[in-house]
């Protein structure tokens, strides 16, 4: 397991927060001082606009902006780094998709597959771009364990659909999708893939080439980066066919009085003055993690996992969502009638910050029957005494609402 | 403790026990609001005549907060007026956003005073409010459909 990684992150040292745990990462993870110190030294001595100005500054700036999209495409094995666009988020990483590619693309009458599985962000966009283009929107199930049911995305497949999306980990669930197999039997059937890997990125090592994704997107936030970056990666043999989706600055060729031509990819997808210093410190975010390496924090992260189900399957009248086994660092819960927040409310007067309410995946709640469950997510920060502190708070709240619930 | 500032007793037992549970098969003024920060959903009925609530029922299911709120709601305003209503749904919102609300502690209104504790629980006002808001969008609809006499009676000297 990892250990002493708490004191590299200042939120915890803070003093609101000595008492923190914090079990809510696959919300947003909390970032390391080296993260916000490289964002602080961008802007305390390299600020400039990227891109546009003929002086040293401004071209420290251009390098620092390229170099962390340089080590984006490293880390996730793109194969060149203009597969990297930045967006704010994976959030509009999907929209960009939507707008620059499927718009162009998609027929009416063809068929969008997305899964029941899906975050809203990889969902919602699907279903605008179904009614823009009057294509019909089909669904792949999960079972009662939360996997895809794989026989009937077979079946979904001979209905030759024009897009598949789907995410490589449920921010609900705790999935973990076989991405790589599912991707080989779509392109076999002639259908380009969007992967959503906002939960799967920092918790495992991502490889787009040898998953053959042709789209993929994911959040810097959820990663020990800042909030405000996000990344769209475009397989090469898409970018002929993807559009911009702001027009404006810097994302230009020549402008005349009717007519404008495009910049280049990545460029061409961004337009306006970007987030320079969100990518300095997603880049110092990656260094941070390659580091401790990807294999220690998906082994730490499973340690924690193991222990948090075992612990809470012990736990009287607890209900327990998603796979038994080869589960995300994320748990989704309910213990008997305790509404997940009022359980949410008790346990952070202990100091312990759990998600409840739906996580953006209302047709995984709708499917599991419920409004809302409680979860708990862990991070490289994490450790076996947080696991064991939530496993106690909820044996309190049993106790405190087992009165008269 | 802080915690029991909020799960106060009146709360527990609206909870366990709420009041005029249920679907009005003669309702003029009917409502579905979600809470979007949790998904809990709320269906509110209503019978509302010369300017008056007759009945009301709230259906639904959520945590402690909401339903409490709403159990205690449908007491407070059946057969009140409604523009008395909306006041106190000012109140009662004031009260558990800051705290503060001196119309109803002068009301000793122990009922409505018991969700005080829910200031100290930012996240949870939307809880408090929901069936409040359900109410307010619910009878705003109902006057847009019928004009008279609901807004055309400020004073409610009809009854």
């Amino acid at each position: 397991m990892l250990t002493d990684l708490r004191k590299e992150f200042p939120l915890f040292s803070a003093a609101a927060n000595r008492d923190l745990v914090y079990l809510d990462s696959a919300a947003t993870a909390q970032r390391p001082q080296r993260v916000i110190t490289a964002m602080n030294d961008f802007y305390a001595q390299d600020n400039a606009n990227p891109h546009r100005g003929a002086y040293r500054l401004a071209e420290r700036a251009t390098q620092h902006y390229e170099a962390a999209r340089a080590k984006v495409a490293a880390f996730i094995h793109a194969a060149a780094a203009e597969e990297i666009i930045f967006t704010r988020n994976a959030t509009e990483a999907v929209n960009f998709i939507a707008y620059g590619w499927a718009d162009h693309h998609v027929q009416p009458g063809e068929v969008i597959l997305v899964t029941e599985l899906e975050h809203h962000s990889n969902l919602v966009p699907w279903q605008m771009l179904a009614q823009r283009r009057g294509a019909i929107l089909k669904y792949i199930e999960f079972d009662d364990q939360g996997h895809l049911r794989l026989d009937q995305m077979e079946e979904r497949l001979r209905e030759r659909p024009r897009l598949l999306a789907l995410t490589q980990v449920s921010n609900a669930l705790g999935t973990i999708n076989p991405v790589a197999e599912i991707i080989a039997r779509a392109h076999e059937a002639g259908v380009v893939v969007v992967v959503d890997g906002a939960q799967s990125v920092p918790h495992m090592r991502v490889d787009v080439q040898s998953m053959q994704a042709d789209f993929f997107v994911f959040s810097g936030h959820k990663m020990l980066g800042p909030l405000g970056i996000g990344v769209l990666y475009a397989n090469q043999r898409h970018h002929a066919g993807l559009q911009p989706v702001l027009y404006g600055g810097d994302m230009i060729s020549s402008v005349d009085y009717h007519h404008s031509d495009w910049n280049d990819m990545p460029w061409k997808m961004e337009a306006g003055t970007q987030h320079v210093a969100g990518a300095v410190g997603l880049a110092a975010a990656i260094d941070f993690l390659g580091e401790i390496g990807m294999e220690a924090v998906a082994e730490h992260d499973h340690t924690l996992t193991r222990h948090a189900l075992e612990q809470l399957q012990k736990l009287d009248r607890i209900i327990l969502y998603g796979p038994r086994e080869n589960h995300a660092a994320v748990i989704s819960f309910n213990i008997g009638a305790i509404h997940p927040h009022d359980l949410a409310t008790f346990l952070d007067q202990r100091g312990i910050a759990i998600r409840s309410g739906h996580h953006c995946a209302q047709l995984v709640m709708r499917k599991l029957g419920v409004a809302a469950t409680a979860r708990a997510s862990f991070y490289l920060y994490n450790t076996l005494e947080d696991v064991d502190r939530l496993i106690d708070g909820l044996n309190a709240a049993k106790e405190y609402f087992g009165k008269w619930l | 403790m802080a915690l029991d500032q909020l799960y106060q007793e009146i709360l527990l037992d609206h909870y366990k026990q709420p009041r005029n549970k249920g679907v009005l098969d003669d309702a003029n003024v009917r409502l579905e609001l979600k809470n979007p920060f949790c998904g809990d959903e709320i269906l509110l009925t209503l019978r509302v005549a010369d300017g008056f609530v007759e009945d009301v029922a709230f259906a639904g299911s959520g945590c402690v907060i909401s339903q409490a709120s709403a159990s205690v709601m449908t007491e407070k305003i059946k057969g009140m007026r409604v523009a008395q209503v909306r006041e106190m749904a000012e109140q009662f919102s004031e009260l558990v956003k800051t705290g503060h609300a001196e119309a109803v502690s002068a009301q000793e209104d122990d009922d409505l005073e018991a969700f005080r504790g829910v200031c100290e629980f930012p996240t949870r006002v939307k809880c408090a409010m929901l069936a409040w808001r359900t109410l307010l969008q619910g009878l705003e609809h109902h006057e847009h459909a019928h004009p008279h006499p609901v807004a055309s009676n400020p004073s409610g000297a009809q009854k």
